[in-house]
């Protein structure tokens, strides 16, 4: 049995935040959930779907994150109780259904969690989603720790249950990625089958009606607002007439900070869990028997503006920071040691951190930046675009996965990344707006998150660019999820349907459309050379299994090479493709037999034909 | 108990992760309070992967440059990338066995000689114990038990005042059970190198 599925009250067990917080949903009786992958968000969603294939748990993986929220949003009008679960930036693809399921809202408890990532630790920015719940009127939970994650995900569930509202559950990496010890509740039955009780007035939003629901989603936002006064996530910790408002991971920091310090009988500390709406009431409060206050919270000032704004009303003229140029930034993520000195500079401490190692005399250390993998199918299909477009002046868009790592030397695949999708999108106004050759890349599962309207887009605009689309019969990056082009069977799971990615691409209308295998190098490169020829849209599928994926469901034996004397050291293997098995031993190119799967790229671009498979 | 952090540094694939998990296990036998950080978001793509693990009385999940008690390196450069997390006070433990970044390979970049990484943590830190973890693993059976060799030395030294008998126990807890018995082996041999490996 799953070890979330564990019907055992009062079991102490270590788990991984995000662990924590799918056994969170299972506890309150979630009976339908879904999701896109993405870091650092993606272990709720594995750890659901190993559950939905043991339990009546409904689980999926949808198409992205806007059918996700869709998906959900028909769930929890049907009286299901549903967990919808992102990253941060997945949250702006399901702005648009988010902003208006607010007016609608519905019928059973619904969570939508946002995982964001301070300093973007595996993220292509570092937005602050607190505001997706302001802006949107969400009640909103921000848990510091991995229990409470826990425990905020039960109460969300009931909050939102009580107010006929989804409410948005924020964490930050540090909380889905940070293990703790968990004490298992009871698990509340799971109500599986759902029905939809017709009220247009509530869920057919034309003019007429959405002007009625906005009034209302006021009045729940109001009874949200009375709610927060009295949450037990609202807390003040210890006294005195210095104040701290400290939310998230940054709480702890403080209240470590302040034990460090020795200031606990002069700070005391207002921690906001139930983030929106705010506490107006208890902060007031809080800040009247204040002489000064520090905001300590990640990313923008979202709390620091909230409580200006609350001691303006109380009329109360104390001062009160948080991001400035001497406290604390915007930028990445805080630690202790900065928590500590800008409570120390902030409220006059005298103190003075530990010596830091003189590090002016270490020597160098070369970088180990991450790469694609030993046998990766997109070095191969790299190596093939780059032979096939030298010496022309060409861009290349590229999209979100692990194929992004090809934009490092000596692939240098990847001109343009914004978001999911954004290749081919980004393809068709570079292919307007210059004379250059375009030639993108985007991955199976990013095409079919948001990669084909672009491409419709492009047909219908009569764009002239190649697309080359990296199929590898995975999500990849994120640890290997469904989409809709896997083989499920190979999973070894029935039931599911199949997008075959050649003939969508031909139905959309796309003339020119080839097929290459990445690891035949030179019938890659003849067919991506006439592909480019060609005036207008072209794809090309580069159809090979991720080599983690395919070893770890035995497609693949891996099969190490050698180079042999014949090697003259011409170093066209390491300079052309990089691949993390090489290393250079007394000057001389040599394989790592552990690492080598035998993809036998090298082998075939090797002058002298020294490559060979190792003799056992 | 006092407050004690310690970073594990690793390449992806060396089995920081399950190290970690392995010594949470032992906090939870021993009676102490622990919380885990770990970022591993593209590790099994080549990178670097850190852990933060603080027993004791203290709140936060993550620790600040130079606020290190004990540094766990599984691979030399790596240790020596990671001395700005340690101060004058760090305890070091460190396999010697090199993972090369495969900027090495191409020409990007230098490996600095493993005596002279070596010499620097021993002349900045406050104790340097080096193994050849590697060869140690592969004495115990395998080389992906690099991890539970570096266990075995990191207990030896007392740093983190936990018995062996609690964590040989975690290991069982933790560890598939087809592994146990090699993983043991290999914390033993760690402890026993550690005894020697004091330089």
């Amino acid at each position: 049995m799953h070890k979330l599925l564990k019907d055992s009250p009062g079991e102490k067990i270590m788990l991984l935040g995000n662990e924590a917080i799918a056994r969170g949903a299972v506890e309150a009786g979630v009976a339908f959930a879904t999701t896109y992958p993405g870091t650092p968000s993606s272990e709720v969603s594995l750890n659901l779907f190993q559950m939905s294939r043991e339990s009546d748990l409904y689980f999926e993986y949808s198409t992205n994150e806007k059918v996700s929220l869709e998906v959900a949003a028909a769930a929890a009008n049907s009286g299901l109780r549903t967990f919808c679960m992102m990253k941060h930036v997945g949250l702006n693809v399901a702005a648009d259904p988010l902003m208006t399921l607010a007016y609608i809202g519905v019928t059973a408890g619904m969570v939508i969690l946002t995982a964001d990532d301070p300093a973007m630790f595996s993220s292509q920015n570092e937005q602050d989603n607190r505001y997706y719940a302001k802006f949107g009127h969400f009640p909103m939970f921000e848990p510091s720790s991995v229990a409470e994650a826990k425990d905020m995900i039960k109460e969300a569930f009931e909050l939102s249950e009580t107010l006929k509202q989804p409410v948005i559950l924020r964490t930050t990496t540090r909380i889905n990625h940070s293990n703790a010890f968990v004490t298992f509740g009871d698990i509340k039955e799971r109500k599986t089958n759902g029905r939809f009780e017709r009220d247009p007035m509530r869920c057919v939003t034309v003019p007429a009606v959405a002007r009625e629901l906005h009034v209302k989603l006021l009045e729940r936002m109001d009874k949200a607002a009375e709610m927060s006064e009295s949450s037990e996530f609202n807390f003040v910790t210890g006294q005195g007439v210095w104040g701290v408002v400290a939310n998230g991971v940054s709480y702890h920091y403080a209240l470590d900070a302040v034990k460090d310090l020795g200031i606990e009988s002069k700070v005391k500390i207002l921690r906001p869990g139930f983030s929106n709406p705010m506490p107006k009431n208890k902060i007031k409060d809080f800040l009247a028997g204040c002489e000064k206050v520090l905001v300590i919270e990640e990313g923008e000032p979202f709390m620091e503006e909230a409580v200006k704004a609350f001691a303006q009303e109380a009329g109360l003229v104390i001062p009160i920071q948080g991001k400035t140029d001497a406290l604390f930034t915007p930028l990445g993520e805080f630690h202790p040691a900065m928590v500590r000195e800008n409570i120390a500079t902030f409220f006059g401490i005298d103190y003075t951190p530990a010596p830091k190692i003189d590090t002016s005399d270490v020597p160098e250390i070369a970088n180990r930046p991450p790469n694609l993998c030993s046998g990766c199918s997109h070095r191969a299909t790299f190596y093939a675009i780059k032979k096939a477009a030298q010496g022309m002046d060409v861009i290349h868009p590229s999209d979100i996965g692990c194929y992004t790592l090809g934009f490092m030397p000596p692939l240098s695949i990847g001109d343009f990344v914004i978001c999911m999708g954004g290749s081919v999108s980004t393809s068709c106004g570079f292919s307007k707006a210059t004379d250059q050759k375009v030639v993108s890349v985007v991955g199976d599962s990013t095409f079919f998150h948001s990669g084909i309207t672009g491409l419709v887009n492009a047909v219908f605009n009569r764009h002239n660019f190649t697309l080359v689309i990296l199929e590898n019969g995975i999500t990849a990056m994120t640890g290997h999820q469904p989409h809709p082009g896997v083989d499920m069977e190979l999973m070894g799971m029935s039931g599911y349907g199949r997008v075959d990615i050649e003939n969508l691409v031909k139905a959309l209308g796309v003339e020119h459309v080839s097929v290459i295998k990445p690891f035949k190098v030179k019938n890659s490169i003849e067919t991506l050379k006439e592909a480019m020829a060609f005036d207008g849209v072209s794809v090309v599928i580069s159809k090979e299994p991720c080599i983690l994926w395919a070893k770890s469901i035995k497609l693949k034996k891996p099969r190490a090479f050698e180079v042999t004397d014949k090697c003259k050291d011409h170093k066209d293997c390491i300079n052309g493709i990089a691949c993390p098995s090489f290393y250079i031993e007394e000057g001389r190119v040599k394989i790592d037999a552990d690492t080598c799967v035998g993809c036998a790229l090298c082998a075939q671009i090797c002058p002298e034909n020294a490559i060979r498979p190792l003799k056992k | 108990m006092k407050p004690l952090r310690m970073i594990i540094v690793a390449v992806g694939g060396q089995g920081n992760l399950l190290a970690s998990k392995v010594l949470g296990e032992a906090a939870l036998i021993e009676g102490v309070e622990v919380r885990m950080s770990e970022i591993h978001g593209m590790a099994q793509r080549g990178g670097v992967v850190e852990s933060s693990i603080i027993f004791g009385d203290a709140s936060s999940s993550i620790i600040s440059d130079g606020e290190a008690d004990i540094l766990l390196g599984f691979e030399p450069a790596e240790t020596l990338r990671a001395i700005g997390r340690c101060s004058a006070n760090t305890k070091v433990i460190t396999n010697t066995a090199t993972l090369p970044p495969f900027t090495v390979g191409i020409g990007k970049g230098t490996y600095p000689e493993v005596d002279e990484i070596k010499r620097v943590l021993k002349e900045k830190t406050a104790g340097l114990v080096a193994i050849d973890a590697m060869a140690l693993a592969r004495k115990a059976g395998s080389p992906m038990s690099v991890n539970i060799v570096l266990l075995g030395a990191l207990i030896q030294t007392g740093a983190l005042g936990f018995s062996k008998e609690n964590v040989k126990e975690a290991i069982k807890r933790r560890i598939k059970p087809a592994l146990v018995e090699m993983n043991l082996n290999a914390f033993d041999l760690g402890f026993e190198a550690a005894a020697a490996g004091t330089v």
